[in-house]
């Protein structure tokens, strides 16, 4: 952001030094043709309660945020870490620092998933997958961690590395697999596996990935055995690290047991075997960096520049300016109190360039936020939250999308929804139809789709407002976030009252206090299966992330789902 | 009024100028029938540029003269025209009479400047110049003749009263009688080569059985340099001043002299730092050496530029004569500084047949001047010159009071073939302090990258207190080389100076980092700081601090950089070291201004590739710091067998000797196989026409010895390896 401001600064003295005074003044002009009438105001009263009780929530839950995210940047552990140096092995973000380009950005994903999901624990769920650039090009990189259970790979370990598959190969990332690990976890076999989201898939995406022109490249920086051998295998290109680097479908006491066969694990599959005699790798690295160094070569040669947009370098340059409000005070405007209500277009004014915001049907359907704005000068098209769907809200979401979808505007999914309007009144207008559309709409528009969750996602809310089942290309969440089909009171009361019926049909008497805990139950079961944490775990979304790194992880994930060249969308059929 | 005025002093300029003018012109009258209007300077490197300069002042056309190795080199593009006369060897270029004899003829110059060096103390090549009827601008080829032999100057000074010291100057040069001739004298004694001068071929002999081997070598080394192998013997006095007195004649009999310069300062009997006029010195001492030089003078009926050498014994504050330089010195410029007159226009008005300017008492005396001549060098293995490019060559900015004379520019080559001198810096002051606080500051500003300089020994020479009071003699060097050298072993010192250069290297990073960013791509991924998810940016940097100290491997440093929210960089260099909040800001190309901990200063940096590796120079304060960077991982080799590129650009098996410079061996003492004591001379080279003994590093076998006598050898090439007998 510094960077950018000072060359602006610099480039526009310099150019307002160089101007005569009737030039200036053209530029004055032009300038104010270019001023949007759409500046957000500040919106946001630093004096109030809320604003205060809001700073505090939030600064606790970043807190709590980062002390989780503390451990997980640990990786597996003091000693762990200690017996990968004493290999020459570098760590897995230590390794990816060194491929992307210096002084570049890296958008690492589901920092937190695997979070409290086992009875191991299970930092960033042994594998670190994110997004950043090699030589002027994004790619996808997806890197083991040693220290993490040996690099073994648990469930959600194979998920998250076909989540990171699946974004690739909708933003055309190349990929880059740091390979360092033992292979499935053996113990967890059944639910890593024989499914068809399981490790197999990781293959077929590579092929499948490679099909479509997708580079594939394997650094094989420790161990690739039995299943994890098909890594380096499938891929366009490898590259072996010395000593360190090895490749068998069995390891040397499995040969052993099979064969009798006595051999070390460097000769049975090291990197000269591979390099030299079975071809199965490609480059031979004398060392980890010499490797990374190969792998930011194998990039600079893949000539991406024949196909359009895969080079963020060449993305042209925008002017831009930051927003006028500070980013930070969005923990203060994310609600501590999700009854609360608060004005989205306060968060908006904080993340678009300039806090311009044009906004479209400002006066109809107004619990929908809809705008054209730009973030890092890239145009998208914002669609937040302020209460309730109601038929209006969706005609209007629906109208919007095909709007951007048109014009291949990339569309920005601010979610703080409680669902849509219910009630008698509310279905005879034909909510459902409504809310059809809008889902039609969204799913089937084909821009970038970036959601964040800065509130709270329930029930069909979820869905108009491109949850995770809308396959967005991005999806994050505040620290605050809630997610459900409903709220956890408004689930009590239904369960409840089926249960009371139930019990009344089999002429059971229900206490007041044994309806009251089963509601507490069920109010609990929501509160932690709605939790951020819950969901990040089990990868229902990309990462939860400060508010105040809004601008930034957006800027990002868009820029990334921009790598693809645009498509036109068909929409089904709408309900009319 | 150009460029030379402008570098002598704005006070005196106008004043001075009038002058010239006034006195040059009214002697118009006795002018030769033409003056000269075309000269062809037969030299090169910066006193060639010096003379154009002056030229084109007068409005005089100038043709320079250029062998292969200096087809582009500054004099040649200085000059109006050049004419190449012949390969790099001086022998068969810059000293090769009849080319360039043919040159001036060839594009019609008039006068032939010689410069210093080369033909300039030629006789026979100012002699042909006047047979051909070429206005030679210098002294008449008789008193080049008589003063170039030094045993014939000797006598004639000894005639005309001027005070000679005890020696031997006889024709005679039989070994034993030499021996005897020295132990008449008396120990210690000095050798001389009769012809030539610059030091070449001197030795100095303590005691009577180091006579024969120190005579033998002189004679060698004089033959190789002159042509002619006479010696002379001198006492040699321990603790002598070299005071050298300027002297100006005119073809009318008129002689003067423009007050004395000190050039005590001497590493292998050659000048680095020269001053005028002499510090510590009366004003009765002062006028006496005046009189004396302009007696010898005149003596041999001189005119044009000379400069009459005394050396000052100051145990007892006699002077004698030493011997005279029929040529512009090397260090005249100090000169020009504090009598604000313009030496080579003199010469060139001397030479139409003009009249001197001024009288003996209208020389004004002004101040005080230094120069610093700045050499590629190797300062710890003997001052032996070094070769190579200059990839970062900025010198400081010229004024009235500080002058850069140089022949070259960033990017050329200091070649073996000539003087390694790179530039002489010359500054004024209103007196003495201030002309060394202003010289400080101007080497410490004075940027050379690419090869050793003797600017940081300058440096501390200056900044020795001994210096810094005028208390100067030619052995300052060795009386002080404990203060003045690095001690590599000293830990202590080593210590200090790693933890210096551990906060230079955070700057140093800094800066780096702070081009990287302004170089980068203007996109999302690349703002600052770069972005991380929950977590701040870092990198680590690694340098190899280039130190004048054995470290073993405690030259590496490892910084490890974190990205600060504001853009700043937070740089770490060591456990116990404290992180340092860096920020950097570019004004200029490889000029930053870097705040560290509070204080922001002016940082020059320079970056050069070689070999794989770059390397990397900070000039920060009074310092100068050089670091290297391994670069190239991504071309390292496949092929497992070899090793990454090393840091060191050669490398050796150990017993090996190294030559310790671009050189011609002349000659090889021993053969593969012989036994030899450590410390044994086992072959010589030499190289600037200095020799320089090749040593055995320890006892032992010779072995792999394959240079012979003749052949050219590279810096740090393998010379023979000396094999450790086991006992």
């Amino acid at each position: 952001m510094l960077r950018a401001l000072g060359k602006r600064t610099a480039a526009a003295a310099a150019a307002s030094s160089a101007r005569s005074s009737w030039r200036s003044e053209k530029s004055l002009l032009r300038q104010s043709r270019a001023l949007s009438i759409g500046v957000l105001p500040d919106g946001v009263d630093r004096t109030s309660e809320a604003y205060e009780a809001n700073s505090k929530v939030m600064e606790g839950l970043i807190s709590e945020l980062q002390s989780h995210i503390r451990k997980v940047m640990a990786g597996g552990g003091a000693e762990a870490v200690k017996r990968n140096r004493s290999r020459n092995k570098l760590l897995p973000r230590e390794r990816i620092d060194l491929l992307i380009d210096p002084g570049s950005s890296f958008l690492e994903l589901s920092q937190l998933a695997g979070h409290e999901l086992y009875e191991d624990k299970l930092p960033a769920a042994g594998i670190v997958t994110g997004i950043g650039t090699v030589h002027g090009r994004l790619c996808m990189f997806v890197a083991n961690d040693p220290t993490v259970k040996g690099g073994t790979y648990y469930p959600i370990t194979v998920k998250k590395h076909l989540r990171a598959q699946e974004i690739a190969a909708k933003c055309k990332l190349p990929c880059i697999y740091l390979v360092d690990s033992g292979g499935a976890f053996l113990p967890k076999q059944a639910e890593v596996f024989p499914d068809k989201e399981n490790f197999g898939r990781i293959f077929y995406n590579q092929a499948t990935m490679s099909a479509e022109g997708i580079p594939q490249i394997a650094l094989v920086l420790g161990s690739c055995t039995a299943g994890g051998a098909y890594i380096p295998a499938m891929a366009d290109e490898s590259v072996m690290v010395k000593g360190n680097g090895t490749i068998f479908l069995a390891g040397p006491p499995l040969v052993k047991a099979a064969t009798g066969e006595e051999v070390s694990a460097e000769d049975l599959g090291g990197a000269v075997v591979h390099c030299k005699t079975s071809g199965v790798s490609d480059y031979f690295a004398l060392d980890e960096l010499h490797g990374l160094a190969i792998g930011r070569n194998i990039v600079k040669n893949l000539h991406m520049a024949a196909k359009p947009g895969n080079d963020v370098v060449q993305q042209a340059a925008r002017e831009y300016k930051e927003p006028l409000y500070d980013v930070n005070e969005l923990r203060s405007i994310a609600l501590a109190d999700l009854k609360q209500s608060f004005d989205i277009r306060s968060v908006i004014a904080r993340i678009v360039d300039g806090s311009e915001f044009d906004e479209f049907k400002k006066l109809y359907g107004t619990t929908l936020v809809t705008g054209f704005a730009r973030i890092h000068g890239q145009p998208v098209g914002i669609i937040g939250n302020n209460g309730i769907l109601f038929n209006e809200s969706a005609l209007k979401g629906a109208h919007f999308i095909e709007l951007c979808a048109q014009r291949k505007i990339p569309l920005i999914f601010l979610q703080n929804i409680t669902g849509f309007m219910v009630g008698s009144k509310s279905e005879a207008n034909g909510i459902a139809k409504s809310g059809a559309k809008m889902v039609m709409a969204v799913s089937c528009a084909k821009v970038p789709k970036v959601t964040v969750i800065v509130g709270g996602s329930f029930g069909a809310g979820n869905y108009a407002m491109c949850g995770r089942a809308y396959s967005p290309d991005f999806m994050f969440l505040w620290p605050n976030a809630r997610i459900s089909v409903m709220g956890g009171a408004q689930a009590a009361g239904v369960l409840s009252q089926i249960e009371k019926a139930n019990k009344k049909k089999l002429g059971v008497q229900w206490t007041k206090e044994e309806e009251e805990a089963f509601k507490t139950k069920v109010v609990e079961a929501y509160e932690k299966e709605g939790s951020p944490y819950y969901s990040t775990a089990r990868l229902w979304d990309d990462g939860i992330i400060d508010p105040a790194d809004t601008r930034r992880v957006l800027a990002l994930s868009v820029s990334a789902a921009l790598n693809r060249p645009s498509e036109d969308t068909k929409f089904g059929v709408f309900r009319m | 009024m150009a460029s030379l005025l402008m570098m002598l002093r704005r006070r005196s300029v106008d004043r001075q100028s009038l002058k010239l003018t006034k006195y040059f012109s009214s002697s118009s009258a006795e002018k030769l029938s033409r003056p000269i209007e075309k000269i062809l300077i037969a030299n090169r490197g910066e006193i060639a540029c010096r003379i154009i300069r002056t030229a084109k002042r007068l409005g005089i056309r100038t043709v320079a003269v250029y062998s292969d190795a200096d087809r582009d080199a500054l004099h040649v593009k200085s000059a109006d025209e050049a004419v190449h006369i012949g390969p790099p060897p001086a022998r068969s270029s810059y000293l090769k009479a009849t080319t360039i004899l043919d040159a001036a003829f060839r594009t019609g110059a008039q006068a032939i400047h010689p410069g210093y060096g080369f033909l300039s103390e030629s006789a026979e090549f100012a002699q042909l110049c006047e047979d051909k009827g070429l206005t030679f601008i210098g002294p008449p080829a008789s008193a080049i003749r008589d003063m170039g032999d030094k045993s014939a100057s000797k006598r004639i000074m000894g005639a005309a009263g001027v005070p000679l010291v005890p020696g031997y100057h006889g024709s005679e040069q039989d070994i034993e009688l030499m021996k005897a001739e020295a132990d008449k004298i008396g120990y210690p004694v000095i050798i001389k080569p009769t012809h030539g001068g610059g030091g070449k071929g001197m030795r100095i002999v303590n005691s009577a059985d180091e006579f024969i081997e120190a005579f033998l070598g002189a004679q060698r080394e004089a033959a190789a340099s002159f042509g002619i192998n006479t010696i002379l013997l001198e006492k040699y006095i321990t603790q002598p001043r070299h005071i050298e007195v300027q002297v100006f004649g005119d073809k009318h009999g008129n002689v003067l002299h423009l007050y004395e310069r000190d050039c005590s300062v001497q590493r292998r009997h050659q000048k680095i730092i020269e001053e005028a006029p002499a510090p510590n010195v009366m004003n009765d001492f002062r006028s006496h050496l005046g009189e004396a030089a302009v007696s010898a003078a005149k003596a041999v009926n001189y005119h044009n530029a000379g400069t009459v050498e005394f050396i000052v014994d100051t145990a007892s504050g006699k002077f004698y004569f030493m011997e005279m330089n029929t040529r512009l010195q090397v260090e005249h410029p100090v000169t020009e500084m504090v009598v604000g007159q313009d030496l080579v226009e003199w010469q060139i008005r001397v030479a139409n047949g003009e009249p001197l300017p001024i009288n003996q008492s209208e020389v004004p005396l002004s101040g005080h001047a230094f120069e610093a001549r700045i050499y590629a060098e190797n300062v710890p293995r003997g001052f032996l010159p070094a070769t190579g490019v200059l990839h970062h060559y900025q010198p400081v900015d010229v004024s009235s009071t500080v002058r850069v004379e140089t022949g070259v520019v960033e990017g050329d080559t200091v070649s073996m073939h000539y003087d390694p001198m790179i530039a002489k810096l010359v500054v004024w002051g209103e007196n003495r302090d201030a002309a060394l606080v202003k010289m400080k500051d101007c080497l410490s500003r004075f940027q050379v990258a690419g090869l050793p300089t003797n600017i940081n020994f300058i440096l501390q020479l200056a900044n020795h207190w001994a210096f810094q009071q005028g208390i100067v003699e030619t052995h300052f060097i060795e009386r002080y080389r404990d203060e003045l050298f690095v001690d590599p072993s000293n830990s202590d010192l080593a210590k200090q100076s790693y933890n210096a250069a551990r906060h230079v290297a955070a700057l140093l990073a800094a800066c780096l980092l702070e081009k990287e960013r302004s170089n980068g791509p203007l996109s999302i991924w690349y703002t600052h700081p770069p972005f991380r998810v929950h977590n701040l940016a870092t990198r680590t940097i690694e340098f190899e601090w280039v130190s004048e100290y054995d470290l073993n491997n405690e030259s590496k440093l490892t910084l490890s950089v974190t990205y600060q929210p504001d853009g700043r960089y937070l740089i770490e260099t060591g456990e116990e070291c404290p992180g340092l909040i860096v920020q950097a800001a570019q004004l200029g190309s490889g000029c930053f201004r870097v705040e560290a901990d509070g204080i922001s200063s002016d940082v020059n940096v320079a970056i050069y590739t070689k070999d794989q590796i770059a390397n990397l120079h900070i000039w920060t304060g009074q310092h100068h710091h050089q670091f290297k960077q391994r670069l190239g991982m991504e071309l390292a080799d496949d092929d497992g067998s070899l090793d990454k590129p090393r840091l060191e650009s050669t490398s050796h098996p150990p017993g090996t000797v190294a030559a310790p410079m671009a050189g011609l061996v002349v000659k090889v003492l021993l053969q593969n196989d012989t036994k030899v004591e450590k410390g044994q001379p086992v072959l010589v080279m030499e190289a600037m026409k200095m020799e320089h003994v090749v040593k055995a590093p320890c006892s032992g076998k010779v072995s792999s010895l394959q240079v012979s006598a003749g052949q050219q050898v590279a810096d740090s090439s393998a010379l023979f390896k000396v094999k450790e007998e086991a006992s």
